[in-house]
């Protein structure tokens, strides 16, 4: 679950980027976060991940507390949110396969385990016949389901995705946003940062709309409801 | 989960990952590995050399002011036999080396060896000279205190010293071992500035990779491990080969004086007797070149 209560995040160099924000999103739900650049969404992920500590009010997710979290816990909460960008970020000159099992290898999991995981993974997201390509070798769509299978592999229990679309034409992005709510729909919680009106419109769920660091609208009308301010 | 210096209690299979990505690193790098190998190789060798130079010239001084004697003359109202037992007395003294018993005509042999124009002195009695004692000092720094000591040794009336010769090579000794220290902690300095710049540039190339480590979860040690990794196998190939270096110059050095000092003025130890010390500085330095170096780099990458 992520829950921010009263949330300000001002910057150093006198930015206000979160005005105070209380938001809620439940074990399980899908929800998109929209709003115009610099209205503050960057910064709600990075609260979300632990990049940034809150200048006020509380951030719980999935149970830690990450305004008082100690910097040695934050790697074990990040295992619990898994996070996908719009660039891809992919290592090149790993494999499709090496590329999952990275992120594995990294927390410490066993080969055994990694061997059983990733064609799991690799399967879910349609990759499993390119696993020995390299991420140059796959097109726009493909790259972010790998980006996919790397933020799902270790099972987390949330994850974000930063512009998933961003990069990819309207045939893939539908894809991709299919592919996200059929792995929202195996339990995990899911919270897309977009700026894709038409993909949130034709997946009615439910949409937070922020604009100057604060939340203009919240439900499922939501992004309608920010657009006709 | 136990942790330790940010490292999580990791597997097996874990520290077989690590070390084969730390591998990886130094082959990645090749020619900035190369390069830091043969700065270390430079730095270590130079290090070496003034260890061995320093420990073999403190050595010779040590022997040489150990020359220099201390004279304790004996009571003359003593019988020749109590004057001889003085030397037990002597011997219990601290810092005493070796006591060495002159009698009074052994005393005058030698005066009159000590001078070209021996008939001036025929006819002169041994009686005009003491019996007395060569004393060869342990420690020569402790010369003033062993001194006083003699003094109150019961038969002992007059203790004669050169302090002056001996704080000379003390003074001789200090200058030598603090400036080769100086310049050995230059050089540990450089190598590791070197291995620190190594690692970094490593660490640069691979930021993308530390961050995606940091964003699905990796601990920092599991991350820094990798990098401390590469920097202690390129400190120590650096402080092997270096080792190996060091150990055939010596031994060439050792031939050369050899063959020119034919009086056997410098007597170098040989590189075997040196090797424990040479391991333990080579080695040590290389350990500690090649993590504190990598470990230093890394802190700035980790706050992703």
């Amino acid at each position: 679950m992520i829950e921010f209560t009263d949330v300000v995040k001002s910057y150093s160099v006198g930015t206000h980027a979160l005005r105070g924000i209380s938001m809620q999103i439940e074990d399980g739900e899908f929800a998109y976060l929209v709003g115009p650049s610099g209205s503050g969404k960057s910064t709600i992920i990075k609260l979300i991940t632990g990049e940034l500590k809150p200048t006020s009010g509380t951030v719980h997710v999935n149970g830690y507390s990450l305004e008082r979290i100690r910097k040695r816990e934050l790697p074990f909460m990040r295992r619990t949110v898994g996070v996908v960008f719009q660039d891809f970020r992919l290592i090149q000159d790993m494999t499709v396969y090496e590329n999952v099992a990275f992120a594995m290898r990294v927390i410490g999991a066993r080969e055994k385990e990694i061997r059983e995981r990733v064609p799991y993974v690799l399967e879910l997201v349609g990759l499993e016949t390119k696993s020995r390509r390299h991420p140059k070798e796959l097109s726009g769509g493909e790259q972010q389901r790998l980006a996919i299978a790397r933020a799902l592999v270790n099972n987390p229990s949330t994850i974000i995705a930063d512009e998933p679309t961003g990069n990819l034409d309207p045939a893939r992005s539908l894809e991709i946003m299919s592919l996200l709510q059929e792995i929202n729909n195996l339990g995990t919680t899911m919270l897309v940062v977009t700026h894709e009106k038409d993909l949130v419109q034709r997946f009615h769920r439910r949409v937070i709309a922020i604009d100057e660091g604060l939340i203009v609208s919240d439900g499922m009308d939501g992004y309608f409801s920010y657009e006709d301010q | 989960m136990t942790e330790w210096m940010g490292i999580s209690a990791m597997k097996i299979n874990n520290i077989g990952y690590l070390f084969k990505e730390g591998i990886r690193g130094i082959f990645l790098h090749g020619f900035m590995s190369f390069a830091a190998v043969c700065v270390t190789v430079a730095c270590l060798l130079i290090v070496g050399t003034f260890s061995a130079v320093t420990y073999n010239l403190s050595l010779m001084i040590t022997e040489l002011n150990k020359t220099n004697e201390v004279t304790a003359y004996v009571d003359e109202t003593l019988t020749d036999a109590e004057a001889r037992s003085v030397g037990t007395k002597i011997n219990r003294v601290s810092n005493i080396a070796e006591a060495e018993f002159i009698s009074r005509e052994e005393a005058l042999q030698n005066f009159i060896a000590d001078h070209s124009e021996t008939e001036a002195f025929e006819g002169t009695s041994a009686d005009t000279f003491r019996h007395r004692f060569r004393v060869m000092l342990t420690d020569p720094r402790l010369l003033e205190q062993t001194k006083a000591d003699l003094e109150n040794v019961p038969g002992v009336v007059k203790v004669k010293a050169t302090e002056e010769i001996a704080a000379g090579f003390i003074m001789m000794q200090d200058v030598v071992e603090m400036v080769s220290m100086l310049i050995i902690v230059v050089l540990l300095i450089v190598s590791l500035l070197i291995i620190s710049n190594t690692v970094k540039l490593a660490m640069y190339d691979r930021k993308d990779e530390i961050a995606i480590m940091k964003m699905v979860g990796a601990t920092n040690g599991f991350i820094r491990l990798p990098f401390v990794v590469q920097g202690f196998i390129l400190g120590m190939i650096g402080a092997g080969i270096a080792f190996g270096l060091e150990w055939v110059m010596y031994d060439a050095v050792v031939a050369r004086i050899h063959e020119v000092d034919t009086f056997g003025f410098f007597t170098l130890v040989p590189f075997q007797e040196l090797l424990g010390v040479m391991v333990a500085i080579f080695a040590g330095a290389g350990m500690f070149v090649g993590i504190v170096g990598s470990w230093t780099s890394i802190r700035k990458f980790m706050d992703v």
